[in-house]
């Protein structure tokens, strides 16, 4: 019964296994980077920054239609675009790092769609809104093996460096001339993310498994070396049960996998060992000393 | 002519945006010396600190480190900067102190670890290693940073209101630090609020009020005559004010 429900699809279906794959291989790097967009209350430039990969996804696909470099092409070009200048405007200029973010992601929201709707059709007006997660090829999937292992690998190298610009990034700044680079290294992880989540899951949804496990993660445990992998964790777990639940109900499988990471994020909310409701309104009894 | 490991500010002008918050400012910071500098709420002088460090650059005139870099300088900002719930434990926000010589990537080895443990110590944080700095009072995560400081082993100490909401027992630990590095030849420019404190431990001080009042030693610097005048100008600052039309070449050397 139990085998039934939860290990038959994947042994039986070959696009169900490759959803996964795909999904944890998108679990695994992005939520932890979904984690230092928090800590460094950058929660909403993700969600700009997925949009901003939009317009340039649709020119790739206005050239050369449903193609895997193309559009990924097109996404990284724009993505990295709006990265640097956002970041750029943010460090020399009074803006702040939020203050334009709104406007860009609504206006390449728009274009992205208009760009898409000059040409196709709805379906794949849908595919890039929403992904096609039960739909990836071989490219496809390298390609997100490909971006997971350079996030990791850039993130294992580089943690102490990015722990402290996230922290105290005038103090990183001034201990290494590398320490300028930082933030634009992060971002350019981050645009590499969300355009292997665009494939996966959609413009609309990509930025939604690197934040959500991110924010659940957040409400269990304040050490910084236990949240990231707890991030991942949650990530993986969601995008399983995601699939597992898309499958028996048929709903769509990319927005599942978001509403089940959502449902993790509510229940950390309430039940959450740091911050979380039941643990403000009923502590634990005070230490002796 | 000025020694190796001085300061000079030369008709510098800071501020943000073209509105200036430390105006036509020019004076030497000499190798070891210990200036105090003081002045009412908004009279520029954290603008100026930043200046200092080289975090802000000047809008007219110069600032001119002679044989260091800016990025040799220890700066300790002001409390209400640090992000206290970043999750970082005090182990490793002291640490931060080694990056300068350790840089992003490198290995934290025994000598530093020693530095480190030494200076966790001696501002009295031991058995604290473990503790988040969100978990800290007021006292406590001063001392961190004081900590972090003598870990960074700078020759040039910026402060930006090290004493600021702290009770009398940490302000006496944290002054005989001070201490220390002035007996070590380290230059320390500190913003004071607290002037006894400045008048007893600083033998320079600036008192400023967008522009300088005065600029020598404490006890004059401080007088109650120059305090009321600090705090009228600051007072006087002009809503509308229009383009400056004062000189904005440095002075001849």
């Amino acid at each position: 019964m139990l085998h039934e429900l939860l290990v038959a699809p994947f042994v039986d279906y070959e696009f169900m296994r490759r959803a996964l794959i795909g999904a944890v291989a998108l679990s695994i790097s992005g939520c932890p980077l979904g984690v230092f967009l928090i800590l460094r209350r950058m929660s909403l430039a993700g969600d700009a920054l997925s949009h901003a990969i939009l317009p340039g996804a649709a020119i790739g696909y206005l050239a050369c239609g449903l193609s895997l470099p193309a559009m990924t092409f097109g996404g990284l070009v724009a993505g990295l675009a709006v990265a640097v200048a956002s970041s750029a405007a943010a460090r020399w200029t009074a803006l702040r790092e939020d203050a334009s973010l709104a406007a860009f992601y609504l206006v390449s929201l728009a274009l992205g769609v208009a760009l898409v709707s000059l040409k196709g059709s709805n379906v794949d007006l849908l595919h890039v809104l929403f992904g096609s997660v039960l739909a990836l090829d071989d490219a496809t999937l390298i390609f997100l093996a490909a971006i997971a292992s350079v996030t990791l690998t850039a993130l294992a190298l580089a943690y102490r460096a990015l722990a402290l610009d996230t922290f105290d990034p005038l103090f990183a700044r001034r201990a290494s001339p590398l320490g300028e680079w930082i933030p634009f290294a992060f971002l350019a992880l981050v645009v590499l993310n969300l355009v292997a989540g665009f494939h996966a899951l959609g413009t609309l949804m990509a930025v939604g498994i690197i934040m959500l496990p991110a924010a659940s993660a957040r409400l269990w445990t304040r050490d910084l070396t236990m949240t990231l992998p707890l991030a991942a964790a949650i990530g993986v777990a969601s995008s399983y049960f995601g699939l597992v639940l898309s499958f028996h109900s048929g709903l769509a499988a990319g927005p599942v996998i978001i509403l089940v990471a959502g449902a993790a994020y509510f229940a950390s909310l309430i039940f959450g060992q740091t911050g979380g409701v039941v643990r403000l309104w009923r502590p634990k009894r005070h230490l002796e000393g | 002519m000025s020694a190796a490991g001085s300061i000079r500010l030369d008709n510098v002008t800071l501020g943000y945006e073209r509105r200036p918050a430390v105006h036509h400012l020019t004076g030497v910071v000499e190798a070891g010396a210990a200036l105090a500098i003081c002045g009412p709420n908004g009279a520029g002088k954290s603008t100026l600190l930043k200046g200092l460090a080289g975090l802000l650059a000047p809008i007219g005139g110069r600032i001119v480190w002679d044989g260091f870099s800016p990025r040799d300088i220890a700066y300790l900002p002001q409390s209400a900067e640090i992000d206290h719930a970043f999750p970082i434990d005090v182990l490793d926000f002291v640490s931060m102190g080694a990056m300068r010589r350790i840089g992003l990537f490198g290995r934290i080895g025994g000598e530093e670890r020693a530095r480190i443990a030494t200076a966790i110590a001696s501002v009295g944080l031991e058995g604290f290693e473990d503790r988040q700095i969100g978990t800290l009072s007021g006292g406590q995560m001063q001392r961190a940073l004081f900590a972090r400081l003598l870990v960074e082993d700078s020759p040039i100490i910026l402060l930006d209101e090290p004493f600021g909401a702290i009770d009398a027992k940490t302000i006496d630990d944290l002054v005989t630090i001070m201490a220390g590095w002035r007996e070590e030849r380290r230059t320390v420019i500190a913003i004071l609020h607290e002037l006894d404190l400045a008048r007893r431990a600083f033998p320079q001080a600036l008192l400023l009020a967008r522009e300088p009042v005065f600029w020598g030693p404490t006890r004059e610097a401080l007088s109650d005559s120059r305090l009321a005048e600090a705090n009228r100008m600051v007072e006087a600052f002009n809503r509308d004010a229009e383009d400056c039309r004062r000189d904005e070449t440095p002075h001849a050397a």
